[in-house]
């Protein structure tokens, strides 16, 4: 499973920084919404993984994180989640504003000298 | 520690959330009773930090003493919930974030309210932002109130629209998102072998981890820490900056500038919880980068003040100076010269905020482009030439001899030069870098010293042209409309700078009991945590 993991958030960063690194807005929002998956299974997997095990304590249970999986980083991918998907649609906003001023998709506002 | 004054320190960041939101509900054509409402916030948050600062000022600083307040959110134990932690530095910050808050929003009640939709909602955000950071203990709490900030500061660059602003904010969201997943796992990793998001805690747990875990904490560290540079815009990683700051309209650009500092406030703060003198095996891990780094930016800075021609890049320009004078100063690792940078933050986001307004105010009368034709007439030597009926006996106008004489301030204060803040703040920051016990003066504190003349200089010579430029070769130029509201703001925060300089005494000792007090980490662990590694490793049940 380990394994798995490392692989899929490894080619999701991959393709992710090489799409950053590209010229067109579309192609870059398209990458760091792709980063922001990696980033966040990478959250995920901090807290070990395990499965079947809950996060939430039954009644006069005690936890132990041998038994049960770390809530925590649940809690923050949770969070990391809301804010990338927030960032993402305000920078899907200032990417149309920028199309529709300059004419063009390219991140300079202008294409390269023809 | 009970009763109201506790819940002091969460009003910071409540009250600007509430108005900023009620403001949202009120229709955008009652402008008077929103502006009437951001300044009436923003006036009570200037208020509360003062308390806030004078309450941080009362706290001991002996050996082993509390030095923080701690607020628990709902009442959580520290390990399992958040905290805000109000400290010195906290204060101090909270105290600058609201000044400059008051003397933008003043500024922008001229004109540049008007210049778009919710600006004072977005005005409130940021400063909620800007409060939560510098309060708060938790580091994933602090990429939230990052988050808050930065998306406030989005809506600020982009504010007023228009070609350049929407070309320059596309680099600055995206530069900031990257920036932003780059925090993020540099905070999993950190959680992933500490256990812990709480910073006291952190800086417990740092001098115990096993030895094979310490190079994942560290590599976690610095990938955080290159977050956090790339806000405050070290060399390699601040190409983004003056080109965001130039573009942005004046009263943004004045609180936005206090970003940059955000960066450097969370590289001091946990630099030196986490790798102070309580790191264990880690102790010390990253100054000489952050030394170099701060050269590098102090270098790359004074060179494009240099070759900038125009008065808003020249500002962003000089917010890398100072944010590499401040990154090389923390990482000369010594307490004394901390307490100097401390001043030289202080005089400077002062002083910054203030040229970047007065920018706005100078710029307004003349016509586009006058800086480029000035300099390339200087390059290719071509001169002016004089109607010689005109130059005798013009009088300057009294506006122009305001704004000449705040240029004058600015100019001064941001080059270092006695008599204002800027000057006694290099000398506190090199004072004791120069006469270290015994021991010589050592090759950093030469590179330290050589670099701060030198930036100080290339300073001077920039501000110089620029001055002569805007005040002295055009007489005939029309004498820019300047309302009181506009000037007011410029002439606050200079004053501020003058009052710096007249009470440096005061002021350097609150600067050295936060350098002392952070030095040595203790009374924040101490205060934040009371229950030390390892007693609490799983607790449940009994909630």
């Amino acid at each position: 499973m380990e394994l798995i993991l490392a692989l899929g958030i490894g080619v999701l960063t991959g393709s992710g920084v090489w799409l950053l690194l590209r010229p067109r807005t579309f192609q870059v929002i398209v990458g760091l919404s792709l980063l922001s998956y990696a980033v966040n299974l990478f959250i995920f997997s901090t807290g070990g993984l395990r499965t079947g095990a809950a996060p939430v304590l039954e009644r006069g249970a005690v936890g132990h994180l041998a038994t049960h999986a770390d809530p925590v980083p649940q809690a923050l991918v949770l969070t990391a989640i809301v804010i990338s998907f927030a960032t993402t649609a305000l920078f899907l906003v200032v990417l149309l504003a920028a199309r529709g001023l300059t004419g063009t998709d390219h991140v300079d506002g202008r294409e390269k000298d023809r | 520690m009970s009763g109201w004054t506790n819940h002091l320190m969460i009003a910071p960041i409540i009250i600007p959330l509430v108005v900023g939101a009620a403001m949202m509900l009120i229709d955008e054509r009652r402008r008077t009773l929103k502006a009437a409402l951001g300044v009436a916030s923003t006036l009570v948050l200037l208020v509360l930090a003062i308390v806030l600062l004078r309450m941080a000022d009362g706290m001991p600083l002996d050996g082993g003493a509390v030095t923080v307040r701690v607020y628990r959110l709902g009442d959580w134990p520290s390990l399992f919930g958040i905290v805000l932690v109000l400290d010195r530095l906290a204060a101090l910050m909270l105290l600058l974030t609201a000044i400059l808050g008051c003397a933008a929003l003043v500024f922008s009640l001229a004109r540049w309210q008007h210049a778009g939709a919710h600006f004072h909602s977005l005005f409130q955000f940021q400063l909620m932002g800007l409060n939560g950071a510098f309060l708060t203990g938790d580091l994933f709490n602090l990429f939230v109130f990052f988050e808050i900030m930065l998306a406030a500061s989005y809506g600020l660059a982009l504010h007023g629209s228009g070609l350049a602003r929407v070309r320059a904010g596309l680099h600055y969201l995206v530069i900031n998102l990257a920036a932003s997943l780059l925090f993020l796992i540099g905070v999993s990793m950190i959680y992933g072998v500490a256990g812990t998001l709480n910073m006291a805690e952190l800086a417990n747990r740092i001098a115990v981890i096993a030895s094979e875990d310490r190079a994942l904490v560290e590599a976690g560290a610095a990938i955080l820490g290159i977050a956090f540079l790339i806000k405050a815009g070290m060399w390699p990683l601040g190409f983004w900056l003056p080109n965001t700051y130039a573009t942005v309209s004046a009263a943004s650009a004045a609180i936005i500038s206090i970003l940059s500092k955000v960066g450097i406030y969370a590289v001091l703060r946990l630099w030196l919880l986490m790798f102070g003198e309580s790191g264990g095996a880690s102790a010390g891990f990253g100054g000489v980068w952050l030394l170099a780094g701060g050269l590098l930016t102090i270098a790359f800075g004074s060179v494009a003040v240099l070759a900038t021609q125009s008065m808003a890049r020249l500002a962003g320009a000089s917010v890398l100076v100072s944010s590499g004078t401040l990154l090389a100063a923390v990482g000369a690792g010594q307490s004394a010269v901390i307490g100097g940078a401390l001043f030289y933050l202080t005089s400077s986001v002062l002083a910054i905020a203030g040229f970047f307004l007065l920018i706005e105010l100078v710029e307004r009368g003349r016509e586009v482009g006058a800086d480029v034709l000035a300099v390339t007439r200087e390059a290719f030597g071509e001169d002016e030439e004089l109607d010689e009926d005109d130059e005798v006996g013009v009088p300057i106008p009294a506006t122009m001899a305001v704004l000449g004489a705040s240029f004058i301030a600015c100019a001064l204060l941001l080059a270092g030069l006695p008599p204002l803040s800027g000057f006694l703040a290099k000398f506190a920051m090199l004072g004791p870098l120069l006469s270290p016990g015994g021991t010589g003066v050592s090759t950093t504190a030469w590179a330290l010293l050589a670099a701060l003349i030198l930036s100080g200089l290339a300073t001077v010579i920039a501000m110089t042209r620029t001055g002569i430029d805007v005040f002295w070769a055009s007489p005939v130029d029309t004498v820019p409309r300047v309302r009181v509201v506009e000037l007011a703001p410029v002439i606050l925060l200079l004053t501020l700078c003058v009052a710096l300089s007249v009470q440096a005494g005061p002021v350097m000792r609150y600067m050295e009991a936060t350098a002392r007090s952070m030095q040595a980490p203790h009374g924040y662990i101490g205060g934040v945590s009371p229950t030390p590694w390892p007693s609490a490793t799983v607790e449940g049940g009994d909630r």
